[in-house]
């Protein structure tokens, strides 16, 4: 119950969209499926690399460059699999330059005491130089993503349709979220993470080894940005884009302060901004407006939910700044 | 935010005093500051914000002599066909030159809110904007007086970039919307906005492609010689940003809130003002580099593709110039000539003019990286970054 109290907010929401879409549902089968798979097909990528701006900036590390992330990692993924012709190889290779970029954000901030901004920016350049100079086009995958059937609960109706009968990376976005949810808030790496975001001397005080924590932390979060760009290149489509990432990687920015830096409101976040697309483009077939109106929105929706959103949510209190032993804050 | 870096050096020195209080006055060492070693040495540790860009240029040369050796192509035939047409020739030279003319003036729209301590990322949507206002502008006075024509579709360039650019000043100002993030997106707004414009109201019915009409020909800036008249522009306007940066109340006024914006706002500094004008003077600098494309460059339209990959260039320029505005015209030749000379390379050599993107992301990534510095001079090394940007407050 007290857990209900203090998710209030997550859980209210998540249940208003699930009244919503079954009441929609109910009116027209088909067009509710396919409007909430699409929904939840724009929202994967932002989940996922949501969780990767948790575990960086819940540690004090802000994290610009998920979409040069995503980007290295999509590219990885696709022309991995295409060489090896084995998606397993694909999906791992992925998950793993996700982690090498977290590293090096990691290792650049943590350790150099770059600027954090500074090297996302530089991530999210490099990433564009890097994926144009050895992209080849005409690869193709071996096979497409295979359609995962959960058993028991792809039959539900609607939800089982929506969740339950896709592609692994999506569902791996969907179990990492109460996953890391649980982790953050009831484990002691979970404390120890918030403590060294929150107030890192003291935190240091109390004898936990900062710097190392952040290294790993930021590292390991990489995992989620490798699965999104993962997820771009071979399961929600399978081809590889020059910048393909299209700033969804800042739409997952915007989403993590949405979301106050709680994976479960991330992920209802998520899930609105994915809904708000997918009415979008269904009411372009009803209402005339140009098509370039509606390939906007979400980032207009990003602009209009940070400024309101900036002002009630609070931000882990060291985000952005380097921490030195002995030099306090 | 002050850099919590900056404060520690002030604290030791105050425990020194206090610690010494009746002894003799001490020689309080400066942490980590061993006394300037002299002659070519010293004079090396001084510049170092010449050394480390210099150094990094050439190292990203030297990594990018290897993936062209991986493609099977001499390094030293490849650089040769970069550079002799991009600066060895008179058609070659005003490629480089019309190329530099945006990319100063992105420079400069990334310099000027460093000083205040705001990353605009959004160059690339202030110079859209620009081009597009300034294509609207000429389309609406076309026949009036060219000279005329190119000074006010110059200003619309100014004004449109000026104004994209304090939506994202405004929103930090009175909101605390991150500008990476909402410069971000104003650029993913900028495009959609546009090309909704090149395929409706401002579309020229004569082209097969979308894009707007192009300048009336008396407009059109007519390079002399082979300077382009956009290069004049831009220097001079370099050589005002630094004055204004380094000579004016308004520059020591954004210095100080970039050091230190409590400091800044006890001292009577409208914080929310300042940082709408330094996001409002970055967008006029960007909008007038995309105005001057407009005009002076073939075909004379607004079309896709106009803006490349400027914006983002400006980055690495302001960076590669560690956020000087003087510079940003020596970083600027560079990344011309490179722009300039790709296709040339491509022509010879089959290396795809993408190696250029990759150059620069090594000499971004090598120029940023305080370990270089540490490499280079040890303990010698300047400790700041110059830079410190702020999240969340």
């Amino acid at each position: 119950m007290v857990w209900l109290k203090r998710n209030r907010f997550s859980v209210g929401s998540i249940v208003a969209i699930l009244l919503a879409s079954y009441v929609f549902f109910a009116v027209n089968e088909n067009i509710a499926t396919s409007m909430f798979k699409g929904a939840w097909f724009f929202a994967v990528p932002l989940v996922l690399g949501a969780l990767t701006g948790v575990m960086g900036e819940r540690s004090g590390v802000v994290n610009i460059g998920i979409e040069g992330q995503m980007l290295v990692a999509a590219f990885a993924a696709f022309f991995s699999a295409a060489a090896s012709g084995s998606l397993v190889v694909g999906v791992f290779v992925g998950m793993l330059s996700g982690i090498a970029m977290g590293a090096f954000l990691a290792l650049t901030t943590v350790k150099g005491l770059m600027d954090q901004i500074i090297a996302g920016v530089v991530i999210n350049i490099v990433a564009t130089g890097l994926t144009s100079f050895f992209y080849r086009p005409g690869k193709v995958l071996s096979a497409n993503m295979p359609q995962w059937e959960i058993p028991v609960l792809s039959k539900i109706p609607l939800i089982g349709d929506v969740f339950f009968q896709t592609g692994p990376i999506a569902l791996f976005a969907l179990v990492s979220v109460p996953v890391v949810h649980f982790a953050l808030f009831r484990t002691r790496w979970g404390l120890r993470t918030r403590a060294i975001g929150e107030y890192p001397s003291a935190a240091d005080t109390a004898g936990i080894d900062v710097i190392r924590m952040r290294l790993v932390n930021v590292t390991i979060g990489g995992v989620f940005a490798g699965a999104a760009g993962a997820f771009l290149s071979m399961e929600a489509t399978s081809g590889f884009e020059r910048g393909m990432t299209a700033g969804r990687g800042f739409l997952a920015l915007a989403i993590l302060i949405f979301g106050g830096w709680r994976p479960l409101r991330v992920f209802a976040a998520a899930l609105f901004f994915g809904f708000a697309n997918a009415l979008a483009s269904q009411l372009q077939g009803v209402i005339n407006i140009p098509q370039q109106f509606i390939t906007l929105l979400p980032y207009l929706l990003t602009l209009v939910v940070l400024a309101v959103a900036a002002g009630r949510v609070r931000a882990p209190g060291a985000v952005g700044q380097p921490f030195v032993k002995g030099e306090g804050s | 935010m002050a850099d919590p870096r900056d404060e520690p050096s002030g604290g030791t020195e105050q425990q020194g005093v206090v610690a010494t209080d009746a002894a003799p006055p001490p020689i309080v060492p400066e942490r980590g500051a061993p006394p300037p070693p002299t002659g070519l040495l010293g004079l090396l540790v001084r510049e170092q914000s010449v050394v480390v860009p210099v150094v990094a240029v050439i190292a990203a040369l030297a990594i990018g002599a290897v993936l062209i050796r991986a493609q099977g192509v001499s390094p030293l035939y490849a650089y040769q066909s970069l550079f002799s047409y991009s600066l060895g020739t008179a058609d070659g030279l005003q490629a480089t030159f019309e190329k530099m003319v945006p990319l100063i003036l992105c420079g400069l729209a990334v310099v000027v809110p460093l000083r205040v301590g705001l990353f605009n990322i959004g160059a690339q949507g202030q110079l859209m904007f620009g081009a597009i206002a300034a294509a609207a502008a000429a389309h609406a006075l076309r026949e009036a007086p060219g000279f005329l024509i190119a000074v006010i579709a110059m200003v619309a360039g100014i004004l449109g970039g000026a104004m994209w650019a304090s939506i994202a000043g405004a929103l930090k100002a009175t909101r605390g919307v991150h500008e990476v993030i909402s410069t971000i997106m104003l650029n993913a707004i900028a495009a959609g906005i546009i090309d909704y414009l090149v395929n409706g109201p401002l579309k020229d019915p004569s082209s097969s492609y979308p894009a707007s009409y192009p300048a009336p020909d008396p407009a059109k800036l007519t390079p002399i010689g082979f300077i382009p008249i956009g290069l004049p522009i831009a220097l001079v306007l370099a050589i005002l940003v630094a004055w204004m940066l380094r000579r004016t109340t308004l520059g020591f006024q954004f210095e100080t809130i970039g050091r230190n914006r409590h400091a800044a706002s006890y001292a009577g500094i409208k914080l929310g003002g300042m940082i709408v004008l330094a996001m409002a003077i970055a967008g006029g600098l960007a909008g007038l580099a995309g105005s001057i494309e407009y005009l002076e460059i073939d075909p004379y339209r607004y079309q896709d593709g106009i803006a490349g990959s400027l914006g983002f260039d400006g980055i690495t320029i302001a960076l590669l110039a560690r956020s000087s505005p003087l510079g940003t015209i020596p970083a600027a030749l560079l990344v011309g000539a490179l722009r300039a000379g790709s296709s040339t390379l491509m022509f010879n050599t089959g290396i795809q003019p993408e190696i250029v993107d990759m150059l620069l992301a090594i000499t971004l990534l090598l120029v940023s990286l305080p370990i270089i510095a540490k490499l280079i001079f040890g303990r010698y090394a300047a400790k700041s970054s110059a830079l410190a940007s702020s999240w969340g407050s």
